[in-house]
């Protein structure tokens, strides 16, 4: 086997040194979806046609994301003897600009600049990893990404990858196990149950066939952190696979992949060929005699198959319907053999654990959770992005230094981790370290990375009853507290956003969300209430607005905001009486104009017609009367 | 129909773990579940038709009309929701006509939500067959699928 690994090592290395310090400009662009989304394949185009033209030879490589959505597309380049340089908001004509300017002459262009990558200064442009956003973060898992080909295994051997497999395969089964132990490292996909016990039962149950599953199907809406690892560094998730295979005793793995990610499927199925024909993958791997395939499964859109034994039907050609647990998968799973269902960033940190050792993996984190954890941070924060922080860091620092602070200077209000299963944090709990105990105590979860944050402008009735829609349409119907509690919790929900909400609705809420909660038979209904539990715990004020005054304190719900000009400041231009599609604006040319509140249908395009420097249209919490 | 069924289960050996791959190819060569393609995959698979329909109906991604020439999926996510998606979508059904899972008369548009993209960091975003248009606004929509606009048909 050492042969085999040092000659593949070799040559791994030599390609990938040819291009670090070789004789070219290396351009490297982000063309994960985020960046396609934001334009960078025309970005590509540009670069290459440009090259081409001024007859530059230069790499132009294709990379995954780095992280900074809001600064889509990114170009990244390295001139020989100089650190590399990445560049933000690179559309097709300043891609022409930098290769004019940087790679034909010398002028490194500081003002697209977000940072330099590596040793070494340039004038007026800071170190990347001295900036604001990079600073709180320590990129582990997703090191790579956006760094190296994932098309090109070569470039991820040359960077540690493959070497985590083979010290696995001089270990036997128990003391990949006990490493894992030492690492801490606990699962990546919501709950955070210890990794190494998981495996352990699986290792110790009885039975000639075993199982490995990853669930790639990422179904929390407002997440993407799975998307990114699996587009930018698929052969992480592949090596921590073999690895795991080897721990629990499995020679089939399957990944349970969203058919919404198009982009990593492609790239899995290419990496598991790559890592077949070097041996990585496959029938006697490394001529070690220890065989592990994969199979790749494409999800048909079920939120449920996030749970492991509804996972386990939908691979068995069923419905997704969970089963009662006890037995636990670990004992009989898929095909009633023992199965170990673990989540793509789990199985990535599996192969780090293996690469640098336990040791390394637990020196950051907290007490209890240890290592780094990756997060999407959206919603209303100025910098959106992909981050990796070390467990324990507040969320705090997280909004306010890495995404920024809160997008156009607004009010912070809450911030939403665990998506549907999880709850909503209000500003007095900002300090909140981010591990799964104190998340847990907030009334949240850690979930599996989905970081929401919410301003002002968003009322958390409506979030709340966002999620409810979400989870009582997901609801897979087999279990009664579920399939009727979330009915009845929507229905609710919906009464107390439209005006009908009555002053017993609020305890109702309370009631029978617990019971959900404590009666459902799987993850989705135990945890479906708590996106309404935890508004009503920090933000009960504004259910009592909606249900009490019929009032939307943050201007969401249509039917409890009103919108009205103020006759001072309207001049009767007649814009905002075009633009109604209800005709509910009465009034004469040149003279102040009036909403007819039976017609108003709340569509906000006076709002949004009205020009700036009148602004008489103005939209106010309540139900405004006729006359009013 | 027959023989584009049977290139399609030509890849398949006929168990009965394979019935959601089956569907998926099958939907992947028509755009949608024929009624006819139910019962012959049934059939190639060893499964009740009943078995079928259970299955197929219990996941997002199946349908059983077929579907416009574009497809527009409308993300749903949280970060999308947050910023905006509701009034993207009502755009949307302003612009072409129909509501949330319906079909333009002449086949061209069908529309459509989905529960996340996984481009939150561009939100609100929609997909326009398999590409992502991010960061929009009712306006752009308006841009894109109105009169005049570039995808107007």
């Amino acid at each position: 086997m050492k042969t085999k690994f040092e000659d593949i090592m070799v040559k791994s290395e030599k390609e990938w040194e040819s291009m670090q310090c070789g004789e070219k400009p290396v351009i490297l662009v982000g063309t994960a979806t985020c960046g396609r989304s934001a334009g960078s394949l025309e970005t590509l185009e540009a670069l290459r046609s440009e090259a081409d033209k001024s007859g530059i030879d230069c790499t132009i490589i294709e990379v995954g994301c780095i992280g900074l959505c809001y600064a889509e597309p990114l170009v990244t380049i390295a001139k020989p003897g100089n650190p590399a340089v990445c560049y933000g908001g690179i559309d097709a004509e300043k891609a022409k600009e930098l290769v004019e300017k940087y790679i034909i002459g010398n002028d490194p262009v500081p003002e697209y600049a977000l940072g330099t990558i590596g040793q070494g200064k340039i004038a007026d442009i800071e170190k990347i990893q001295d900036t604001s956003v990079f600073k709180p973060q320590i990129r582990r898992v997703l090191k790579k990404c956006g760094s190296i080909d994932p098309a090109n295994v070569e470039h991820y051997i040359a960077n540690g990858g493959y070497s985590g497999l083979k010290r696995a395969l001089e270990m036997t089964s128990e003391e990949i196990i006990d490493n894992i132990k030492i690492s801490g490292l606990r699962g990546r996909g919501g709950a955070g149950f210890p990794t190494w016990r998981k495996w352990q039962f699986c290792h110790d149950a009885e039975g000639d066939q075993k199982y490995l599953i990853c669930n790639a199907d990422e179904g929390d809406p407002g997440a993407f952190m799975n998307r990114s690892l699996l587009e930018g560094d698929p052969h992480a998730l592949l090596e921590g696979m073999v690895i795991a295979g080897r721990a629990i005793g499995a020679d089939t793995g399957y990944i349970y992949c969203r058919a919404e990610y198009p982009l990593a499927l492609e790239r899995l199925d290419l990496a598991i060929k790559q890592a077949k024909d070097l041996g990585f993958l496959g029938d006697n791997i490394m001529e070690t005699g220890f065989t592990f395939h994969i199979k790749v499964k494409e999800g048909a859109g079920a939120f449920v198959c996030g749970e492991e034994t509804a996972l386990i039907a939908s691979i068995e050609g069923e419905r997704g319907m969970p089963r009662p647990r006890p037995p636990f998968p670990a004992v009989s799973g898929l095909w009633g053999k023992p199965t170990i269902i673990n989540n793509v960033e789990t199985l990535a940190s599996v192969a780090l654990v293996m690469q640098q050792g336990a040791q390394w993996f637990s020196q950051v984190g907290s007490e209890a959770s240890k290592g780094t954890k990756t997060f999407a941070l959206v919603g209303k924060v100025k910098r959106t992005g992909l981050v990796e922080v070390p467990m324990g860091i507040t969320l705090r620092e997280m909004i306010y230094d890495i995404g920024g602070g809160i997008l156009n200077d607004r009010e912070f209000k809450a911030v939403q981790t665990g998506g549907p299963s999880g709850g909503c944090i209000p500003a007095e709990k900002l300090d909140t370290p981010v591990d799964y105990d104190s998340l847990n105590a907030a009334g949240t979860i850690m979930g599996s990375g989905g970081m929401v944050v919410m301003d002002a402008d968003n009322c958390m009735v409506d979030v709340a009853r966002y999620f409810l829609e979400f989870t009582q349409k997901e609801s897979c119907g087999e279990c009664v507290p579920c399939r009727l509690g979330t009915k009845q919790m929507l229905d609710i929900l919906n009464d107390i956003t439209q005006g009908r909400g009555k002053p017993d609705d609020i305890d109702l809420l309370e009631e029978i969300g617990y019971a959900v909660k404590r009666t459902s038979l799987c993850g989705l209904g135990q945890t479906a209430p708590n996106p309404v539990l935890s508004t009503l715990r920090y933000f009960r004020n504004e259910y009592e607005a909606h249900i009490n005054k019929k009032e939307c304190p943050s201007l969401v719900c249509r039917d409890l905001i009103s919108y009205k000009i103020d006759t001072d400041k309207c001049t009767g231009c007649r814009l905002c009486f075009k633009a109604c599609p209800a005709d509910a604006i009465i009034g004469e040319k040149k003279e102040p104009h009036i909403v007819d509140q039976e017609k108003c249908i709340k569509c906000g395009m006076c709002f949004e017609k009205c020009p700036p420097k009148f602004n008489a249209v103005v939209c106010i919490p309540g139900q405004l009367k006729d006359g009013e | 129909m027959e023989k584009r069924l049977e290139t399609v289960f030509s890849e398949f050996k006929g168990s009965k773990e394979e019935l959601i791959p089956l569907l998926q190819k099958v939907q992947e060569e028509f755009g949608y579940l024929p009624k006819e393609a139910m019962y012959k995959i049934g059939r190639f698979a060893g499964i009740p038709e009943s078995k079928v329909y259970a299955v197929a109906t219990f996941y997002a991604q199946f349908r059983f009309s077929p579907m416009g020439k574009n497809l527009i999926m409308v993300c749903r996510g949280t970060a999308c929701h947050v910023r905006g998606a509701p009034r993207i979508l009502d755009e949307l059904e302003t612009q072409l006509g129909i509501k949330e899972g319906g079909t333009t008369p002449d086949l061209e548009y069908s529309l459509e939500t989905v529960a996340c993209i996984g481009a939150c960091g561009l939100a609100p975003c929609i997909m326009v067959n398999k590409k992502v248009e991010a960061k929009l606004t009712p306006k752009k929509v308006a841009e894109l699928f109105g009169k005049g606009g570039k995808n107007e048909n």
